[in-house]
């Protein structure tokens, strides 16, 4: 047992570190790092940064432009890309559509839309949840009827992240009524230009527009938008969902808010001493920092233990990431809220016009906006009580 | 880096694990209880046989060489067992003091002793006021010619009432929380002016009172630095602390698999409990602090060897503080889970929750220890923090 990174290894962090904090604007990373919404362009010009570098797309084949790393060098990517509040390439193109295309996908699928998902060409969304599929999600009703040489689409999604952004949206649809519930699915990629798709904002208890209702009315759809077999889409869309495993923690991500919040609590006064040398607040944040830590070490015996696990058979380790990584996130944005005080009461979102100059220290715009927005954190990719019923059933038998 | 055990590591681990297995059932376990110590002399000898006494010491004395890796595989199999022998007391704790403070002449007379079970040793530290303090010494040494003459009483001295030698701190100079003139002496708990008396702990395991009234120690029974012991027994007691945490690691491990089955075997309502929904989600809660507390422990394992102290106190600060955290949560549902049968002596699970709540009050709870780890600063965005 032997917790150091090797001198590669920590050649290779540097590396990363020295890249990201270079290569990618600090407007962009200061914007990510106070939550402020970030433009289409901003994400997208920044995953070209990566991309031409071989480092958006690192989890793919190597064939399609992956990374032939460790999971260590992996994780180390990751860390020093999120405590650089770097904004990681779009998730839906590189860690969802594009691991399932270069899977299942044919030689055609795979040249017309990895290259360009990529390099942030194509910008993709998810048509997965419906307004009566959440947790119960392979009871999805958005029927698409195939028609000679094409699928006519009908039905709705919803919670669909950045949608309005979006040029492509990968859908999970029942293709087959009759059979049971998750073998009448498929997994169909559809250009959002098509006649028919109406995109309608949601505006979360953030004031943000995160995320969309997709309405598809008689989309019409090429067959060759198939992805895989027809029926098995629930099988392409479980590999989506297991395909990243690790990264879910946002370890790095955490770590970041902690500096920050270090940071901020230095500046703010209680009474005639900075918030940072307040015991209780000390005593708060540490409890959240051993968590982290633990959570850490986790994240590193699950990382250690994937080269020599089967593809496809998660470390039961690797349960708890989810479970324990969103609830230290969000106790993290508490924190944010708790040293702010009571300048997170101003709501000054873009969405109803900026306040300019902001009222208050400029730290404090979005800790609120932040705390509420990061409620989802623990909802979205399957609840925390959904991965405690997986747990409870694949790892601990009940 | 890796967390895989070497060759030899996964040899220690089989044979500890085999020994726990064979030898350690509960209804043996309330055997060794019934007998005169209170632990089994039985078992002490295999523990001697294995190499487990020696474990930690350098080849030279007897010893096998072992670090922070190989005492966490002994102690987490010992954590399962709900081992009652006095291998924390002697091995961890007196073996460290040694190994760190110890003359050259002290650790060739004493360790091959320990590392046979010929020796056993005891650390009287605690006193009525120290709490979770360790610079918080009353106990008075004064030098008188070639001798030093002790004065003062010791609590809960873990194993006291069997050791052959007691490691007694006691204050050369200084006031009462002065980090410095802390000395650590040697002493034969038969010599005059010695009393001790022992009695169980909540877990099942031994402690003694010790009082010392004008007890007279020979100048070579001082150990290193008459004066300067400080840094040596927080060294000690660092890993002492991470030799707990794996300990813990084995009993809430102990306790989550004893719950789950449990689960699946006890039948209400006319199928077993674990169908349950909320059973299953407060099951699986356990889990996740079972595993951040085996992440932690492993933490403490390698920050034990650690020579930056601020940067150890850190480490193990925090491993405590999930320990004690975990072990709390997971002792609780345990009982909580088994229902009735879960509140009786006769039944395991009970005796686990003890041992894990005794645990937690071993130098220092959780609530100090989260304390101390803010007073630090925490854990991330300091300077080694990567």
């Amino acid at each position: 047992m032997d917790l150091n990174f090797t001198d590669e290894e920590r050649a290779f962090r540097e590396e990363a570190r020295g890249f990201f904090r270079t290569e990618v604007p600090e407007s962009v990373r200061h914007k990510a790092r106070d939550g402020e919404h970030l433009t289409k362009d901003e994400i997208v010009s920044t995953q070209r940064i990566l991309n031409a570098r071989g480092w958006a797309t690192v989890n793919w084949p190597v064939e399609w432009g992956g990374q032939p790393w460790s999971p260590v060098q992996v994780y180390l990517y990751q860390d020093e890309m999120q405590q650089a509040h770097v904004p990681p390439p779009i998730g839906f193109n590189v860690t969802m559509v594009g691991p399932v295309i270069a899977q299942f996908g044919n030689e055609e699928q795979k040249r017309r839309f990895l290259p360009r998902a990529a390099n942030a060409d194509d910008f993709w969304c998810q048509g997965f949840s419906e307004p009566g599929s959440g947790s119960d999600l392979a009871s999805l009703r958005t029927r698409a009827e195939r028609k000679g040489d094409k699928y006519i689409v009908n039905g709705q999604k919803i919670w669909t992240t950045l949608a309005q952004y979006a040029d492509w949206i990968f859908c999970l649809v029942r293709t087959d009524p009759a059979a049971k519930k998750q073998e009448g699915i498929s997994f169909l990629l559809i250009d959002m230009k098509t006649p028919g798709i109406t995109v309608r904002p949601i505006i979360t208890i953030d004031g943000g527009r995160e995320v969309n209702e997709v309405f598809l009315d008689n989309v019409e759809v090429p067959a060759e938008n198939l992805v895989g077999q027809e029926n098995k889409g629930w099988d392409y869309a479980k590999f989506l969902l297991g395909n990243e495993r690790t990264g879910i923690a946002r370890v790095g991500a955490s770590k970041a808010k902690v500096a920050r919040i270090k940071e901020l609590a230095a500046l703010e006064h209680v009474g005639d001493r900075p918030l940072i040398e307040d015991p209780r607040f000390r005593e708060k944040l540490a409890a959240v920092e051993i968590e982290l830590k633990a959570l850490e070490m986790t994240q590193l015996r699950v990382v250690a233990d994937e080269r020599k696990r089967e593809k496809g058979k998660p470390n039961p380790a690797s349960s708890i990431l989810k479970l324990k990584g969103s609830v230290i996130q969000q106790q993290l944005t508490e924190l944010l809220m708790d040293v702010v005080g009571p300048y997170v009461m101003p709501f000054q979102r873009e969405s109803d016009g900026r306040n300019e100059p902001v009222i208050g220290p400029d730290y404090a715009t979005e800790a609120a906006p932040i705390y509420f927005n990061y409620r989802k954190v623990s909802i979205y990719g399957g609840s925390n009580e959904i991965q405690r019923n997986i747990v409870a059933k694949a790892i601990l038998g009940l | 880096m890796d967390f895989d055990l070497t060759d030899e590591q996964r040899l220690l681990k089989d044979s500890v694990d085999r020994l726990i297995a064979d030898q350690y059932q509960f209804e043996q376990r309330k055997k060794y209880l019934a007998e005169p110590d209170g632990w089994s002399r039985n078992a002490w000898k295999q523990y001697a046989e294995l190499g487990l006494l020696g474990l930690p010491f350098e080849e030279k004395y007897g010893g096998f060489g072992g670090g922070p890796v190989e005492t966490m595989i002994v102690m987490e199999a010992f954590g399962r067992g709900l081992v009652l022998e006095p291998y924390f007391a002697t091995v961890i704790l007196g073996g460290g003091l040694l190994r760190r403070a110890g003359t050259q002449v002290q650790q060739q007379a004493l360790i091959p002793e320990i590392a046979q079970g010929k020796l056993k040793l005891a650390f009287a530290h605690v006193e009525r006021q120290s709490r979770y303090d360790l610079a918080d010494v009353a106990t008075t040494a004064r030098q008188d010619g070639a001798v030093w003459v002790l004065d003062g009483s010791k609590s809960i001295v873990l194993h006291g009432d069997c050791a052959d030698r007691l490691l007694v701190t006691a204050r050369v100079s200084g006031d009462r929380r002065d980090r410095m003139g802390i000395g650590l002496f040697l002493v034969d708990p038969s010599a005059a002016g010695v009393t001790r008396r022992g009695y169980p702990t909540q877990d099942g395991l031994r402690a003694a009172e010790v009082t010392l009234s004008g007890v007279r120690i020979p100048a070579g029974d001082a150990l290193g630095d008459a004066g300067g012991a400080l840094p040596a027994i927080e060294h000690v007691v660092d890993e002492a602390i991470a030799a707990l945490c794996a300990e813990a690691v084995g009993t809430m491990q102990a306790m989550h698999d004893t719950t789950l089955e449990y689960l699946k075997t006890r039948q209400q309502f006319g199928r077993p409990i674990g169908q349950f929904q909320v059973l299953q989600h407060r099951s699986v809660d356990m889990l996740v602090a079972l595993e951040q507390a085996r992440s932690m422990a492993m933490f403490a394992a390698v920050m034990a060897a650690e020579e930056d102290a601020t940067e150890r106190r850190r480490a193990m600060a925090a491993a405590k503080v999930q320990i004690g955290r975990s072990g709390k949560h997971i002792g609780q549902e345990a009982i909580q889970l088994h229902g009735g049968i879960g509140m009786t002596m006769e039944y395991k699970v009970g005796h686990y929750f003890k041992r894990m709540t005794m645990i937690d009050v071993l130098f220092g709870d959780a609530d100090a220890h989260l304390a101390t780890l803010a007073r630090l600063g925490g854990l991330f965005g300091n300077a080694r923090a990567a």
